[in-house]
């Protein structure tokens, strides 16, 4: 019986369903990235408010990676972001976001509310503040010239 | 997204229409402060009931405009926010420097 509860705990647990895209990193698809999204979670049937929640996490995360990402890379290359999801049974939601453009060179500063390289363009600086603060749990892990990559999780459906 | 105007007396009201986020706003931002600064309104209103999905890009768009307008001697207020937009609004403190306002024609909810 022991052992049996080791075993479990071992494996991990497998999402419910996911989904992988890719798309050029160009503003158009902002939008494109929140439907589908939205479509995905909307299986799960989430409250407005959550999903709402949800769909500004994805904003912000594609909008930094196609603002940001390919600034001054070399155009040849090719500059997508790469969106991908996963639900799981008790209703927590995973949504990645990654590109493969400059990196953040101080993921901590660039965390800070308010901090923008961009005021210029009327950036907030508020994006990562926002999905923190509308999801359960951020990682932004990244490398110069590698690339950037931004998880959150939210798990739906807890009252 | 599209924006519509309204002049009456010394205010001018611009409404948003769509979804706000940073592909969107560069259509309108321009579009907007050449309306400002043509009109030169005591009063300037953004009227926000019709918009559906707002993102931190609608944040630069409400400052931008604020300067704008304040650099003219106006003053500015935010019309009709659904929960979602005032959530974001107010995360940024938006509410301590602009008026933000509910009347009565926000029926839609």
């Amino acid at each position: 019986m022991k052992s049996a509860t080791i075993l479990n705990k071992a494996i991990k647990e497998m999402p419910v369903n996911s989904f992988k895209c890719e798309f050029p990193a160009k503003s158009l698809n902002e939008s494109f990235a929140r439907i589908i999204v939205s479509a995905f979670v909307n299986q799960l049937d989430p409250t407005i408010a959550e999903l709402s929640d949800i769909k500004t996490s994805v904003s912000e995360a594609v909008t930094n990676s196609i603002v940001h990402a390919y600034r001054e890379t070399d155009i040849k290359k090719a500059q997508n972001v790469y969106l991908s999801g996963e639900y799981y049974s008790d209703g927590k939601i995973v949504i990645t976001v990654k590109d493969k453009g400059c990196g953040i060179p101080n993921i901590k500063e660039a965390m800070q509310p308010l901090y923008t390289t961009l005021p210029s363009d009327e950036r907030s600086g508020m994006g990562f503040t926002i999905i923190a603060s509308f999801s359960d749990k951020l990682k932004v892990s990244s490398a110069p010239n590698k690339g950037t990559t931004v998880r959150f999780e939210k798990r739906i459906g807890n009252t | 997204m599209y924006v519509t105007y309204e002049r009456s007396r010394g205010a001018l009201s611009a409404s948003l229409h769509g979804e706000i986020d940073h592909h969107s706003v560069q259509s309108v931002r321009e579009d907007i402060d050449k309306t400002i600064l043509q009109e030169r309104p005591d009063e300037f209103k953004l009227e926000l009931s019709d918009i559906s999905f707002m993102d931190s890009s609608g944040l630069g768009l409400v400052m931008g405009r604020y300067r704008t307008v304040t650099g003219i001697g106006g003053t500015m207020s935010v019309v009709n926010p659904s929960a979602n937009v005032l959530k974001i609004l107010n995360m940024a403190g938006m509410d301590k420097l602009i008026k933000i306002e509910a009347t009565e024609r926000k029926s839609k909810r």
